[in-house]
């Protein structure tokens, strides 16, 4: 019997990843979330687009409905995809909840997690973890970080 | 009624990999039971027993069914509906 595995990478450039842990630092005791879209097939994530987490939530984190839409409409006009989704958690390790899998809707996307739980809104360390969710299964993945901040 | 109906990724499967689609109907509900006897399977991933799923929006011409009449809503030939999946967690 053949057996396949995911071998996927996130490969991801240094100021995008300084980008989304600014981010989370700011939002921090609520999560933070957003987007690092990329050209479409390319799997190389190069626009970050922070978004309003709706649900302003230390436990949940929600797109807002309308700006969802207008977010997917301009990715369509630019033939981008959304690459990277990422979010926050502000009190746990940075690996998807239950909830986050249930709801994970974009099998071809690298989620994202990233952990304050240690410095809160301060410098210092942080966790920056990638994942694959599709139907139901968590394949965490290795990142890469290219180029300086 | 004619109406185009953009399905996300996650759907595509039910759909042979199509990103747009044909259905009609009068009103949304009877759009997405149009669609499930198109593509079996489609009404479960969009609708559970207290109707819209929580978690899945729906657009007619951009607008949030929610702020109109949900599964009620009137759609008229040539409407837009656009379908997405939350992004949300925990």
């Amino acid at each position: 019997m053949v057996q396949f595995y995911y071998l996927g990478v996130l490969t991801i450039r240094a100021d995008l990843l300084a980008a989304i842990v600014s981010h989370a630092r700011a939002d921090h005791p609520d999560e933070a979330c957003g987007v690092i879209a990329g050209p479409s097939g390319s799997d190389r994530p190069e626009r970050h687009i922070p978004m309003l987490n709706a649900a302003r939530s230390p436990t949940f984190y929600e797109f807002d409905s309308g700006d969802l839409l207008a977010l997917y409409r301009e990715l369509d006009d630019k033939d981008e995809v959304p690459v990277v989704i990422y979010h926050s958690h502000t009190a746990t390790e940075a690996y998807p909840s239950r909830t986050d899998v249930a709801l994970a809707g974009e099998p071809e996307a690298h989620y994202v997690l990233i952990s304050t739980r240690e410095t809160g809104p301060d410098e210092g360390p942080f966790e920056f973890r990638s994942f694959r969710i599709a139907d139901g299964v968590v394949t965490e993945e290795p990142v890469v970080v290219e180029g300086t901040t | 009624m004619s109406v185009e109906v953009r399905v996300p990724t996650i759907l595509r499967s039910l759909t042979g990999g199509e990103k747009v689609v044909t259905a009609s109907g009068g009103t949304l509900a009877a759009v997405v039971a149009d669609l499930d006897g198109s593509y079996p399977g489609m009404g479960a991933r969009l609708l559970d027993d207290s109707g819209l799923r929580r978690f899945v929006n729906i657009y007619v011409n951009d607008e949030d069914v929610r702020f109109l009449a949900g599964l009620q809503t009137q759609i008229a030939d040539q409407d837009s509906i656009t379908i997405l999946p939350a992004v949300a967690g925990g």
